[in-house]
């Protein structure tokens, strides 16, 4: 391949949506309640249509015969780039929001980064998807407060989240080497950069909740280069089933 | 709204007003503006559409329905779906919004009064069915991603609301 970096870069976006948009997809037909249900699922929806446009392109980078659907059902565990926080379980709804805030804000961020990119599609792709995102980002923030300022009960749970999923925020602004590259050639987002406003951003919006903001510095990373936590296999194992039994399937 | 860089032969319009969104019977693609561009070159036609939502199934059958209807008057066909500029709910003619309402979907408001109803809770959005703005945000998300759910705290009636997307 021409341009490995590029397609790799592009794999390490997408993924993160597309292991998220299935944890949120399992929620249909299964939310707390029907609008909390449809929202998880809408989200989902974007999502898995923002992992289409990227993984278009990056069938055009690979310029050989695999698909959207190849890239997304056909790899294994270790080739997913997705970061450890998106393929945490749906513990609770507690957690399914965290999960949702902790990444909205990077995600957010990130793409309103992107939009500055030097190649016109990753660009175009971030201008599209950064209003969706805004609206996730909204809503999450939106059950963060409700929970975390609720009844004593919701609180405290919402509290338990967030502690227990902290330590995966850190691997958000870890830099791979396809990263790097594409930093370099002005296509690529400084991750590196984003940290700073991001804790601030999260610690306002829990002190708004009146939550502690988790003081642990110890961080598990390892997604991005493709070590994942257990999670990860049971989740590929219902989102590659079809694929696999019932081979070329589009999406 | 006739907005940026959208090219549509007008030969090719009265075909393109006939089809309409899957998911919102009443609204024309042609008022919903995600048609970019369209023209003809060597007999055949080359349409280019925008989503309105990444993820919106619609899309697709739309393209399936633009083919259809220029078939049906005699045109060959090639869709082709781009991202940039990416869609705004700007776009959405009057006659369009018009629709929307008939239909029982409260049109999108502009970007600030939008964030104060489904951020702030202000009660602006018109009922649908009464015309009372005494309404109220039950969630962000509603039946389609495009949507999200209201109720008339006076008729009680609930209804959709198109979120502004900008």
């Amino acid at each position: 391949m021409k341009n490995e970096n590029l397609y790799n870069y592009i794999l390490g976006i997408a993924d993160n949506s597309l292991i998220l948009g299935q944890r949120l997809g399992e929620l249909t037909g299964h939310g707390p309640s029907l609008e909390t249900d449809i929202a998880c699922t809408n989200i989902s929806l974007d999502l898995f249509g923002q992992v289409r446009s990227y993984f278009q392109y990056a069938t055009k980078i690979a310029g050989d015969d695999r698909t959207e659907d190849d890239i997304a059902m056909l790899r294994k565990e270790r080739e997913y780039k997705n970061v450890l926080l998106v393929e945490q379980p749906n513990t609770n709804f507690a957690y399914t929001m965290a999960r949702q805030f902790l990444f909205d804000v990077y995600h957010l961020a990130f793409l309103a980064e992107l939009q500055k990119s030097t190649d016109l599609t990753l660009s175009a792709i971030a201008n599209k998807c950064i209003k969706e995102v805004s609206y996730h980002e909204r809503f999450s923030s939106d059950w963060i407060k409700r929970l975390g300022d609720g009844t004593e009960e919701s609180k405290a749970k919402m509290q338990e989240a967030i502690d227990g999923l902290w330590t995966y925020t850190d691997e958000l602004f870890h830099q791979t080497e396809a990263d790097k590259a594409m930093v370099a050639e002005g296509i690529g987002v400084d991750v590196t950069k984003l940290k700073d406003a991001y804790y601030a951003r999260v610690s306002e919006i829990l002190e708004e909740s009146t939550l502690e903001t988790p003081e642990s510095k110890w961080f598990q990373k390892g997604g991005k280069e493709g070590i994942h936590t257990e999670h990860l296999g049971y989740l590929l194992a219902e989102l590659q089933y079809m694929q696999r039994a019932y081979p070329n399937m589009e999406w | 709204m006739i907005t940026e860089e959208q090219n549509i032969d007008e030969i090719l319009i009265p075909i393109l007003e006939k089809v309409f969104d899957p998911e919102i019977p009443v609204l024309s693609i042609m008022d919903m503006g995600v048609v970019r561009s369209a023209f003809i070159k060597n007999n055949i036609v080359k349409v280019e559409i925008t989503p309105t939502y990444s993820g919106c199934p619609a899309m697709d059958v739309i393209g399936d329905d633009i083919k259809l209807a220029l078939k049906q008057a005699g045109y060959e066909s090639k869709i082709e779906l781009i991202l940039h500029p990416a869609w705004t709910t700007d776009w959405i003619t009057p006659r369009g919004r018009k629709a929307l309402e008939d239909y029982g979907i409260a049109a999108p408001l502009d970007a600030e009064t939008d964030k104060d109803v489904l951020l702030n809770g202000k009660r602006i959005v018109k009922c649908t069915n009464c015309g009372s703005t005494n309404t109220r945000l039950v969630s962000q998300f509603g039946s389609t991603a495009c949507k999200a759910q209201f109720q008339c705290d006076d008729c009680q009636e609930p209804f959709d609301y198109f979120k502004c997307l900008k």
